[in-house]
């Protein structure tokens, strides 16, 4: 072994020895340390993968959606549209959709209802998520009463649960055939939710979207893009969800480096004075200190990393089930695929492991350049 | 009985989490590579039933279909509606959409 190798062996010891020394303080430092860098971590995971998700997931929506707007607000759309809509160059399909909520004043709970042409589907059959079937504790052959709009309920069997692995998209959906979805909701005759449009060439989806705009100024095209871009805005590190908890545990980390950054205690600062009465260079002392500083974050970070992608991909982050459930009676039970972006990996390593060991070393460095006998005397 | 230094005892603890942290990548690698089935089970229905949003929030409108929601959403009500939702908190308005030419 190496003299320089075997020197800095030696500081890691003395470094590990004087940690374990005041472990009271060491371990809660650490303890806390890894909560914060779990937090962050799970966040970090359960957002990747939910964007990963709904991008490859939404792949195969409708290329462009066409609302109605009436004083601002959505309205259902007269069918007539459709046929105008499909006469513009590059369009293949325009699909009306009919679709709407349901709450229900049994469970507390909203229901998304679809209406859609499946020939498997019987007159006052449905087909529910996964969600509805948990949520209502029905099963196929049970029946599940809606209320139309007179009040009346109207009985509908259930034909059909879609697979417990769609919930991330299908939970609260309730499908039921188009003349059931008209005659529930008292739905006004020609028109429909919205427009479901297909074009040949994704390319071409623009100038699609302006000719509409330009033909219907009434009416609101959202491109597939945008939809996809809504789920990347929602879960994005700058906004929403992320922002809110980032915030907290970055502050929190501010204050807990600010802490550690103001100043060193007595008891250390006599433990330098010493130090350097005996031999030991400035070097040797950041050093020192540079190795406690590393022992606490690397240990920190790579238990926080780890605790936090179990919470996200095995434990389907229990911990922040409530702040996501919200007031949701209905909440999707999913299982996301797991992601680990580097550079994501990468810079909350410098964002957390740099600082803290910066706001370990300045205030020693400042400490080791005293003379040691006035640190002895502080 | 032969007792480790610490400093011995340090990396073999670094070692163990990273190892730890290697069969976690690996875990992630192996499933993103089996998703198939169950992705393709929503990614049907989403074909046939022309969906356009996720389901993460059901507990209004706009955090159920943020994608289709109004422009104005999270004071969709009244324009100084004060948010009621815990998810709205959450769930920011819609990006800039397309304004009518």
């Amino acid at each position: 072994m190496t003299p320089s190798l075997q020197r800095h062996l030696n500081i890691l010891d003395f470094a590990l020895s004087s940690l374990w020394r005041r472990k009271g303080k060491n371990l809660s430092l650490l303890a806390v340390y890894t909560l914060i860098i779990f937090i962050i971590a799970s966040i970090v995971f359960f957002t990747q993968a939910l964007k990963r998700e709904a991008g490859l997931v939404l792949q195969d929506a409708p290329d462009l959606v066409v609302q109605r707007m009436v004083a601002g607000r959505h309205d259902p759309i007269p069918v007539s549209y459709a046929t105008a809509i499909a006469a513009i160059r590059g369009v293949s399909e325009v699909t009306p959709r009919y679709w709407g909520y349901y709450y229900d004043p049994v469970t507390g709970a909203n229901f998304t209802l679809v209406a859609a042409d499946d020939p498997q589907l019987k007159p006052e059959a449905i087909a529910i998520g996964s969600g509805v079937a948990r949520t209502s504790r029905i099963s196929i052959g049970d029946f599940l009463p809606l209320k139309d709009l007179k009040g009346s309920p109207v009985l509908f069997s259930v034909q059909k649960i879609f697979p417990s692995a769609s919930e991330l998209v299908a939970a609260d959906l309730i499908q039921l055939r188009q003349e059931d979805f008209l005659r529930l909701f008292d739905f006004p005759s020609g028109r429909a939710t919205d427009l479901a449009v297909s074009a040949g060439n994704p390319a071409e989806l623009e100038t699609i979207a302006a000719k509409i705009v330009h033909d219907f100024p009434d009416t609101r095209p959202i491109l597939k893009s945008e939809m996809l871009r809504t789920y990347d805005s929602v879960f994005d590190w700058r906004s929403g969800l992320v922002l809110v908890v980032l915030a907290v545990a970055v502050l929190s980390f501010i204050i807990f480096a600010w802490d550690k950054a103001t100043g060193l205690s007595a008891e250390e600062k006599k433990e330098i004075g010493i130090l350097k009465s005996i031999g030991w260079e400035t070097t040797d002392v950041l050093l020192l200190k540079s190795f406690e500083g590393i022992v606490i974050s690397l240990s920190a970070f790579l238990a926080g990393v780890s605790l936090g992608y179990l919470h996200v991909f095995f434990f389907s982050v229990s911990l922040f089930e409530h702040a996501l459930k919200g007031w949701s009676v209905l909440y999707p039970e999913f299982k996301l695929t797991p992601v680990i972006d580097p550079y994501l990996i990468c810079l909350l390593f410098l964002l957390s492991v740099g600082p803290y060991i910066a706001a370990t070393v300045v205030p020693s460095w400042l400490a080791a350049t005293v003379d040691p006998d006035a640190a002895m005397r502080s | 009985m032969v007792t480790l230094r610490k400093s011995t005892q340090f990396f073999l603890l670094i070692a163990l989490n990273l190892l730890v942290l290697a069969a976690l990548v690996l875990h992630a690698e192996v499933r993103s590579r089996e998703p198939a089935a169950r992705r393709s089970a929503s990614r049907i229905l989403v074909r046939q039933l022309k969906l356009s949003d996720l389901c993460l929030f059901t507990e209004a409108r706009y955090t159920r279909h943020p994608a289709m929601a109004d422009r104005h959403a999270p004071f969709q009500d009244h324009p100084l509606a004060l948010e009621h939702f815990p998810s709205g908190s959450l769930v920011t308005p819609p990006a800039l959409r397309r304004e009518a030419k």
